[in-house]
């Protein structure tokens, strides 16, 4: 049997039975799209939470106020809720500590922010120069806070590029204009660059200097975060050794297990989060698995109705000499077109899907390329798979029973 | 020529029941043949042996003097592609599909040339008697009777050395059925085809030069067919 004439009776076959064979291949579609859709959530989620550890700077250490209590999930807690962060904390680090870039001393708290009108509820940074550097913070427009502005409790302010949108318009220059937060007049002195990522993102942020934000606007001396950038990766593990003995010591600390601040550094960060999404991944992966497994059932149980429905065609195909090998082939081929015509519309059924996700809702899909590959794979693997066993068994009858066949 | 030699099928199905008991003839090319009996008698297990269907128990079995006695599946089915025409009682047509293709199916097991089956499949439907103008129908949109043309048609053409035609007429009408047998009376005398005509009915049978009797799997009679039933006036369907 030629392989044009495999195909030729193939499609004849699926055409005659129209709305059975568009249902079974629409059991593929919904398999592989979910697939498809399922890993390009998973895929987006990963590289939105990348990017974000990505903005937050580089070889950066995070102190804390508040116990430790591991790595990950409890990146926030007890951020701004007790008093162990002080000032004294951070010149004592960026004093005596070796090893380190820069320090950059945080307070931070949402505010309701005005100006001419508009609003919007953001959070309030209030920080030294350094955590340009240590943030990784890059200016659009004008500048950023001066060691100058934190002295003198200046009331000035630099947007990031959301906040500067909600409030003024997209790309509307906004310099020398002032803002009010907590019902205190700001100046704005800079915009800074746009930078991406969800979440907290720093496009959403209002940076003030330090000491106006303590002063005027939280009333305490306490800070949120101490941002540490180490000189490298190298020296990361060394230099938050050296933070945690001091802050110990100088908070009359002797039991670590009781320390009244925690340390973070990005590569924890990163790899619990990269563990998150993994999970993240599995997960959606095996529910998409199980509609693929489901629909490959579907194509078996068809494969095997159609067996039957066709055992005096099959009797016939014998008597007029195919071979087992002949109609074997034939019904294989039947069961992979389907799921492969079915892998086709749903890879683009799961392209749709994840585009709709991204217009609809906050996360960036991503469809990869092996997925696709891999959808596809799997696709042609289930034709084989569940249609071996139909194909099978209609080679194995034997002509005359098939020919009496009712 | 088809050449059987002490033919014998037994069916072993927890008791041994034998259909078949050293059965012995030849059929000479040309020639048109009826195996007639009761149902039961063992006709349609010779029928499955002559058309390579199935294998003796014992006794030998020649094609153009080729055993196919004690060949294995896959030379049984080379054997019926190339050998053996098949007309069944129920048409056995491919539904939905149009009489062109039904009759070309033969073509692509037999690996003919894509360009050459339709020639061939006309040429074979011509000598079926089937009307050109119905082609291209399907297999549905046609009669009983220009279903079993189509069938004859599609029996023909891989030019195979015999054709075996199992209870033709048993679905049709009498009218229909005539035509049925006059078709193969032409095929017979105009393009020499030898046919084997497996029927229960005398009149069936009579069409036929030759006609062998069965009965509870022997041969009980085997002689020229004396007076042959001719059908001269044809409708066409």
């Amino acid at each position: 049997m030629k392989i044009t004439d495999i195909f030729q009776e193939t499609y004849s076959a699926l055409i005659s039975n129209k709305v059975r064979s568009g249902l079974t291949i629409l059991g593929i579609v919904i398999g592989i799209g979910s697939v498809i859709a399922m890993i390009s959530i998973g895929q987006g989620a990963q590289n939105s939470i990348e990017s974000n550890i990505q903005a937050l700077g580089s070889n950066l250490i995070i102190v804390t106020p508040g116990a430790q209590k591991g790595v990950g999930v409890q990146i926030s807690s007890g951020r701004g809720s007790a008093v162990t962060l002080t000032n004294e904390d951070a010149s004592v680090i960026e004093a005596q500590v070796s090893g380190i870039r820069a320090v950059a001393p945080d307070l931070s708290s949402r505010y309701q922010v005005t100006a001419k009108g508009t609003n919007t509820n953001t959070s309030v940074v209030g920080t030294t120069p350094s955590y340009i550097d240590v943030r990784n913070v890059q200016v659009d427009t004008g500048v950023f806070i001066s060691e100058y502005n934190v002295k003198s409790m200046s009331k000035v302010a630099v947007l990031g590029p959301s906040v500067r949108d909600d409030l003024f318009g997209v790309d509307v220059d906004a310099i020398g204009q002032t803002i009010k937060i907590n019902k205190i007049t700001f100046t704005i002195i800079g915009i800074t660059k746009a930078k991406g990522g969800g979440g907290q993102s720093q496009d959403d942020m209002i940076f003030v200097p330090l000491i106006t934000a303590q002063k005027f606007l939280a009333g305490s001396e306490r800070l949120s975060t101490i941002s540490i950038q180490a000189i490298d990766q190298d020296s990361m593990a060394d230099v938050q050794a050296q933070i945690t003995a001091l802050l110990l010591a100088s908070h009359n600390i002797t039991d670590p297990t009781k320390a009244d601040f925690s340390i973070l550094n990005q590569a924890d960060i990163a790899a619990s989060a990269s563990s998150i999404t993994d999970t993240l991944k599995i997960l959606l992966g095996s529910i998409a698995g199980i509609s693929l497994l489901v629909g490959g059932i579907g194509i078996m149980n068809m494969m095997l109705t159609t067996v039957t429905e066709r055992t005096r065609e099959i009797g016939l195909r014998k008597a007029i000499g195919a071979k087992n090998k002949d109609i074997s082939t034939q019904f294989l081929t039947e069961a992979i077109v389907l799921t492969f015509v079915g892998g086709v519309f749903g890879v683009l059924f799961g392209w749709g899907a994840s585009l709709l996700i991204t217009k609809f809702s906050t996360i960036t899909t991503q469809v990869s390329l092996s997925s696709v590959l891999l959808a596809f794979g799997v696709s042609a693997l289930i034709g084989i798979v569940f249609g071996y066993y139909p194909a099978r068994r209609a080679a194995g009858l034997n002509p005359i029973e098939a020919l009496r066949y009712e | 020529m088809i050449e059987c030699k002490n033919i014998s099928k037994t069916y072993t199905d927890g008791e041994e029941t034998p259909v078949l008991k050293n059965i012995s003839f030849t059929i000479n090319d040309g020639e048109f043949v009826a195996i007639m009996g009761p149902s039961g008698s063992g006709k349609s297990t010779l029928m499955h042996i002559l058309g390579a269907l199935d294998i003796p128990t014992s006794g030998k079995y020649f094609l153009d003097g080729i055993d196919v006695s004690t060949m294995t599946d896959n030379e049984l089915a080379d054997v019926r592609k190339n050998k053996i025409g098949f007309v069944f009682q129920s048409f056995n047509l491919l539904s939905r599909t149009s009489v062109i293709r039904n009759v070309t199916l033969p073509l692509i097991y037999a690996e003919v040339e894509p360009e050459e089956r339709e020639k061939k499949a006309i040429t074979a439907l011509t000598q079926a008697g089937m009307d050109e103008s119905r082609f291209n129908y399907l297999s549905n949109q046609i009669s009983g009777g220009q279903m079993q043309r189509v069938a004859i048609a599609r029996a023909l053409v891989n030019n195979p050395s015999l054709i075996l035609a199992d209870e033709p007429t048993g679905n049709l009408d009498t009218k229909t059925g005539d035509i049925v047998l006059h078709t193969f009376q032409t095929l017979n005398e105009k393009q020499k085809k030898t046919i084997i005509l497996i029927t229960h009915e005398l009149y069936v049978a009579e069409h036929a030069n030759r006609i062998i009797h069965i009965r509870d799997g022997a041969i009980v009679e085997d002689k020229k067919n004396d007076n042959k039933r001719f059908i001269h006036h044809t409708h066409n369907l």
